[in-house]
């Protein structure tokens, strides 16, 4: 019997075995931000420890930082001591740092793959749920708590249990304005929020190999979001394309022989799943959330659920949904008021997301009255668009063109919804209050249809918009 | 590091019903702006227990009738979303050593474990009936007994499991990991060393 990606990965970093039957498993690259780190650093000079592999710990700062003033000391004293503790921890620990002024500063989601850190084949760890991201590299990637941050940090491993693996196919060519965003807001639709509960997530079949790395990456960083902890694609040569030349990817002599190791980590033929479900992709439309959490999705031109149409179980959070986001049952989501669009997070703020919006995007303005901002997932992915001319596109239709950072996912920074505000948001929660007023509204769909939205002040098709077909 | 052994706990109960209970809820990413975890108790379920204004809502934790209730009680997919540690944080300050539902998120779950708040899976029903108890007795004192997967208030008892290892880690006083981690070390060097990537640049 063959192995898949999860098990080989898992086998090659396994420690040893815990007394209590957990798997001490060896986190070769540890991810670090201002947000999850400063309490485990409190907690190694409480204990006495030093960083154990210095040199495999990455740090960058994005959920605090705000995305239009940026010069220090900012404006919020909290978030100024934040930045601040981190530079401090970083220099006292020796460790890499992706500061601001490096340029080179972002989403620690997007930093890590452009910077060539993330690679198949190894583990990764980092204190926020989406770095199930990271598996698009086929890497196993691990979203922690700040203790585990600590047991990291000191030990370069933690305590886990093996999860189960369960292969998600999906088959086919997606249609016109139709995207990875949709595909995995569908998956999770399907499988519920809790359905990826104990289990590892593979993502797989003709949809996925024809996907570019970013499209696999906006999948697997929501996989979390169907309640699996880590979602991955098995590397190949999209993965080994994308990394070549990149900063801290294997050097050119030797990249024949990393490809050659990396190939080594996928799924064997005949890898045996804990389950194994199959969509096909001409199934999958433009789909939009219209509750408080992301199974709580629709095709764009699908009404809102009554609590009739749903599993019992689900209705009382249908009921609290229709309450919090003032939608009614039976209604289509299509032609919802919005008062604001936000392009940006871990999910969809890289190149291809920024780019493939300005080619729809030129030309046409923002509907008046809507607050519609861009906030780039990394310095890197701003400078590359401006140099483009994309930012101008966005600036002409009325867009705000921000600096880089986490911005309106999760409004830790000064970007935040006002009262009942109704959201078009690019990210990947729409829970109560997550947009920074507890009474705001988000609406979960693809960079286009945020776009659509901008445009026509309402939850819109962006294939009627645009004229895709 | 010697940790206490947990497997009795004791005290009153308070019922927070709903599915899909997350962190953001448990705790709003605003009250994350801190370099320490203290103080985060006095915000856990702020925005479920205040109006914007600060007025409050009424919410079962606030309730006099619950006052001094140290165990939890939730619905299904507690703790999803976010993986701030930030959550059991505020609800362990808070004062919860304990919290029973019907279903966990990982994250979650292994953030409270590694804190010494066993998180318990019930049966829905079982759930809801041990609510509509303390609803009528809200001081009598409900009863958890890890070893034996079960907990009981006045005479009557349901089932309430953990899993292998963080019952064993409980029982055992070793469920904080880091000092079964750190015994390996050297072993973690042995694996680090197989792999290529581990290598300084």
């Amino acid at each position: 019997m063959g192995k898949t990606l999860f098990d080989k990965v898992w086998e090659a970093h396994t420690v040893r075995e815990l007394p209590n039957g957990m798997t001490q498993l060896l986190i070769g690259t540890h991810l670090i931000h201002e947000v999850t780190s400063p309490q485990a650093f409190g907690m190694l000079r409480d204990l006495q420890l030093k960083v154990l592999y210095p040199h495999r710990t990455f740090a960058t700062v994005d959920h605090i930082v705000p995305t239009d003033e940026r010069e220090e000391p900012f404006s919020d004293a909290l978030a100024d001591a934040m930045i601040k503790e981190l530079r401090k921890n970083c220099d006292d620990f020796g460790i890499k740092f992706f500061d601001i002024s490096s340029g080179k500063q972002g989403i620690v989601h997007i930093v890590g793959p452009e910077q060539g850190i993330t690679q198949p084949g190894t583990t990764i760890a980092c204190g926020d749920s989406h770095t199930s991201t990271h598996g698009a590299f086929g890497a196993v990637a691990f979203g922690i708590g700040t203790s585990q941050v600590r047991d990291v940090l000191a030990t370069q491993t933690m305590a886990l249990r093996k999860p189960d693996v369960r292969r998600i196919e999906v088959d086919g060519k997606l249609s016109p304005g139709v995207y990875a965003k949709d595909v995995i807001l569908h998956i999770i639709r399907k499988l519920g929020v809790n359905g990826g509960l104990g289990y590892a997530y593979e993502y797989a079949g003709s949809t996925f190999d024809n996907f570019t790395q970013e499209e696999r990456m906006t999948v697997c960083n929501m996989s979390i979001e169907g309640g699996a902890r880590v979602g991955y694609v098995n590397p190949d040569q999209t993965t080994f394309d994308y990394l070549r030349g990149r900063p801290y990817a294997p050097a050119q002599e030797n990249y024949d022989a990393a490809i050659a190791r990396w190939k080594s980590f996928a799924s064997d033929k005949d890898a045996s799943y804990g389950d194994l479900v199959k969509y096909a992709a001409s199934d999958i439309g433009p789909t939009v959330t219209w509750g408080i959490n992301p199974g709580q999705a629709i095709f764009i031109d699908e009404n809102i659920p009554s609590p009739e149409q749903l599993a019992e179980k689900d209705r009382s959070t249908a009921e609290e949904a229709y309450a919090h986001m003032k939608l009614r049952p039976g209604q289509p989501i299509k032609g919802t008021k919005i008062d604001v669009a936000f392009l940006g997070s871990c999910t969809n703020a890289r190149l291809s997301d920024l780019m493939e919006v300005a080619k729809y995007l030129k030309g046409k303005k923002a509907k008046g009255g809507v607050k519609a901002i861009v906030v780039p997932g990394s310095q890197s992915v701003a400078a590359v668009a401006e140099s483009m001319g994309l930012a101008e596109i966005f600036r002409e239709a009325g867009f705000e063109w921000r600096g880089a950072g986490c911005s309106m996912c999760l409004a830790m920074n000064p970007d935040k919804l006002i009262g009942d505000q109704l959201c078009a948001s690019s990210s990947n929660r729409n829970f109560k209050g997550r947009q920074g007023s507890p009474t705001g509204r988000t609406v979960l769909m693809s960079p286009l249809m945020v776009a659509a939205a901008a445009v026509t002040g309402e939850i819109s098709d962006a294939r009627e918009i645009f004229g895709l077909s | 590091m010697a940790l206490p052994r947990i497997s009795q706990i004791a005290g009153t109960g308070v019922y927070v019903p709903g599915d899909d209970v997350d962190t953001d809820r448990i705790i709003p990413a605003r009250f994350m702006k801190c370099v320490t975890f203290d103080g985060l108790g006095e915000y856990a379920f702020y925005d479920e227990r205040f109006e914007e204004d600060g007025r409050p809502k009424a919410h079962p934790i606030d309730n006099p009738k619950y006052a001094g209730a140290t165990i939890l009680l939730g619905g299904r997919n507690f703790g999803c979303g976010s993986s701030r540690e930030h959550a059991p944080q505020a609800l362990y300050r808070h004062g919860f050593r304990a919290v029973l539902a019907e279903s966990f998120a990982e994250i979650f779950f292994g953030n409270a474990i590694t804190l010494g708040m066993p998180c318990l899976v019930m049966d829905g029903r079982d759930i809801r009936a041990l609510a509509a108890l303390i609803d009528e007795a809200p001081q009598a004192e409900i009863n958890i007994d890890i070893p034996n997967n079960q907990v009981s208030i006045a005479d009557i008892s349901f089932p309430a499991v953990l899993p292998d290892h963080a019952r064993e880690a409980l029982v055992n006083g070793r469920w904080d990991a880091i000092a079964d981690l750190l015994e390996g070390l050297e072993t973690v060097k042995a694996t680090a060393d197989k792999l290529p990537y581990m290598r300084a640049a």
